[in-house]
């Protein structure tokens, strides 16, 4: 670990929903986000990966303040923002943005781009009329697109350009932490690869750290620093993206790797040996959730609920049998 | 492969009638399967893929006009055919669909067990010429065939390892999850017995340990069986995985169409190579394409890929590339030289 504080800190950080029958009386709970614990540093990209359903958005948006967390805190920059209310958590979300999957979307079709650049400004700054309009063009040019964009309708951009000036709309407030959930799901690998290597270039333009959420591996590793791998609600591995690549320790890692086509390499249908579907996420299995899938189960893995633990320094991995389970097959 | 190909589609031209004026959706389209062979249809969202599968299932929506060409399946002009026999012999028998979204593709209110029964009413193979059609809707399900029918569905149930196949008949949709309702797809596409499968997109819904998963089944069954696959995707580790050859779309044109190991180590056409430089891979520089895909009522004249590639000449602005070569087909006046035709 570095002398310097994290960006933002998570401590414990808990979200379960009720599930209720239809007469409105509690029958269970999902617990989407359970005692999750991670650093995010300034200036690098976070990578959170895994399956639908494991919590990884629900994640973003507890983060984000569109969710409050039932139990933990949430440290960014020093202060804990877990349960800020009104004007407090608005200063923070100039700081902290979250961009959905589709930010162009997000744009209103009756309002021209230079309104809809301006909207944020507006809000959370006391710039003058003028000042605001310079940094709208300041940005608007660095996310590649010309200043007469500024008097253009959504529908008169391509989806493309739409997607830019949605960018563009949370860089104008100048975050420091910015949450991309998804950022690339549903795109051909075309546009994907001009989305990255967008988003690789306004990271060093503007000194954003990124908290990146996908289910995608080769494209976390691809961007990240560092990645957590989460199975239903809980993160079982944090590891250097290098690292992860090359020796994952957990099982379920490893066969989340082992499941991503590798082009020229050994074929995945005819290697890859992981059975079974998660688990119904109101109704998990005692001890380590990913039992009743994992090929190495043990008597203990019933038992006791795996704690993370650091191995080797940044390497941390939420697994009883982890030492003993040899190295990666790559 | 001497013997005639499968399904052979040649010069198919189609458009969709839009405000606008007709939109050029498939210009001059060749594509060959051939019998046993898993083909992969790859291309961005919008270059026609999923259109041209539909045109082969014949399930085309009412704006779609076809302007040209043929489509020739196992000897029958698919095209020219009587919409009545088409429907009766082809369509959900000879030819099945595996649709991509496992979610929205059974009724949530019957059991599934009902849902492939009715399939099997209509379309089983054990079904005699002489029962009443369609038109005679309050016909019986004759009972000795029902029994036959059920028990191969709940066979094929079986192969594609769904647990416990006699109460899965008696369960609603919502008790299997996507992956377990995937598998339920692939078995009503194979139940019939067809010659074709043609598979949309079938594992974009899912997650990366589902769709591997997923991908093996069909893989072995198809194999298996001996039947041929057609499967439209996006993702090209998805065509790697499962293809055993591959054929490129874009913007409404086929570029080429090779073998899955001579396809990747080897692209020939520009649209390709560039195609495959923009997947992320840490090991070497990730390049964008540039430029965007054009708009189909409105396309380039001659390659349609002209506007966004480095190698264009003249006469790719003006004329449609013939096809060239014969294992590794491309379509371009400026190819990347060929491993495969030089060796032979």
């Amino acid at each position: 670990m570095s002398a310097t504080a994290p960006l933002l800190r998570v401590e414990m950080l808990r979200r379960h929903f009720p599930v209720r029958n239809v007469l409105g009386v509690r029958t269970g709970t999902i617990k989407a986000l359970d005692d999750v614990t991670f650093d995010v540093r300034a200036g690098e990209t976070f990578g959170i990966v895994g399956e639908s359903g494991c919590g990884k958005t629900t994640l973003g948006k507890t983060l984000a303040g569109i969710h409050k967390p039932n139990a933990g805190r949430i440290l960014f920059e020093g202060g804990d923002i877990s349960n800020l209310q009104g004007a407090a958590r608005a200063a923070v979300s100039q700081r902290l943005q979250y961009i959905h999957q589709d930010p162009g979307n997000a744009l209103d079709p009756r309002w021209t781009i230079g309104r809809s650049l301006d909207e944020p400004l507006a809000t959370h700054t006391s710039l003058s009329r003028a000042d605001r309009a310079a940094r709208s063009r300041e940005i608007l040019a660095a996310v590649g697109l010309p200043a007469e964009h500024l008097y253009l309708y959504p529908h008169e951009l391509s989806g493309g350009q739409q997607r830019r000036v949605g960018l563009a709309r949370i860089l104008t407030l100048k975050p420091r932490l910015v949450i991309l959930d998804e950022p690339t799901s549903g795109l051909d690998v075309s546009i994907q690869a001009t989305v990255l290597k967008l988003l690789q270039s306004l990271q060093k333009a503007f000194d954003l750290t990124y908290l990146f959420i996908s289910h995608d591996l080769s494209v976390v590793h691809l961007m990240c620093d560092r990645v957590a791998v989460m199975y239903l609600g809980q993160i079982v591995e944090i590891a250097p993206v290098a690292e992860l690549f090359a020796a994952a320790r957990h099982p379920y890692s490893r066969s989340l790797l082992a499941a991503i086509p590798r082009i020229g390499g050994r074929r995945v249908t005819d290697t890859f040996a992981l059975e079974g579907e998660p688990p119904d996420a109101g109704n998990l299995p005692s001890g380590c959730r990913f039992r009743s899938r994992c090929p190495h189960a043990a008597p203990i893995c019933s038992e006791h609920e795996p704690q993370l633990e650091p191995k080797t320094g940044a390497h941390k991995t939420a697994c009883h049998l982890a030492d003993s389970l040899g190295p990666a097959t790559a | 492969m001497t013997a005639e190909p499968l399904l052979e589609v040649s010069e198919l031209r189609l458009s969709f009638r839009t405000e606008l004026g007709p939109a050029r959706v498939l210009d001059a389209v060749n594509l060959t399967v051939g019998r046993g062979q898993i083909m992969g249809l790859v291309g961005e969202s919008g270059c026609g893929k999923t259109t041209l599968a539909r045109a082969v299932l014949g399930i085309l929506s009412p704006n779609a006009r076809i302007e040209g060409g043929t489509i020739r399946f196992d000897g029958l002009d698919l095209i020219g055919m009587d919409r009545e026999r088409q429907r009766r012999e082809i369509k959900g028998r000879r030819i099945a669909y595996v649709p991509q979204d496992p979610y929205s593709a059974f009724n949530p209110l019957f059991r599934v067990g009902d849902q492939i029964m009715e399939l099997m009413k209509w379309n089983s193979p054990r079904r005699a010429k002489s029962e009443p059609g369609f038109g005679a809707l309050l016909t019986p399900y004759p009972r000795r065939r029902y029994r036959a029918d059920k028990a191969a569905a709940i066979a094929v149930l079986g192969e594609v390892q769904i647990p416990d196949p006699e109460r899965a008949f008696h369960k609603l949709p919502e008790q299997f999850s996507g992956g377990q309702r995937q598998r339920l797809m692939v078995a009503m596409a194979l139940l019939t017995n067809p010659d074709l499968i043609i598979a949309d997109e079938p594992t974009t819904a899912l997650d990366v340990t589902i769709q591997a998963q997923i991908l093996k089944l069909m893989k072995g069954l198809a194999k298996h069986r001996g039947v041929s696959v057609l499967l439209t995707t996006h993702d090209l580790g998805t065509a790697y995985e499962i293809c055993d050859e591959i054929t490129v779309m874009y913007a409404g044109q086929e570029v080429e169409s090779a073998p899955v190991a001579e396809f990747f180590a080897n692209p020939r056409h520009p649209y390709t190579a560039r195609l495959l430089e923009s997947l992320p891979n840490p090991s070497r520089q990730m390049r964008e394409i540039g430029g965007e895909i054009p708009n189909l009522v409105f396309p380039p004249d001659g390659c349609r890929f002209h506007p966004r590639c480095a190698s264009a000449s003249d006469a790719c602005c003006r004329t449609r590339p013939p096809a060239s070569g014969t294992r590794q087909v491309v379509r371009c006046f400026h190819p990347h030289p060929s491993r495969l035709e030089a060796a032979t």
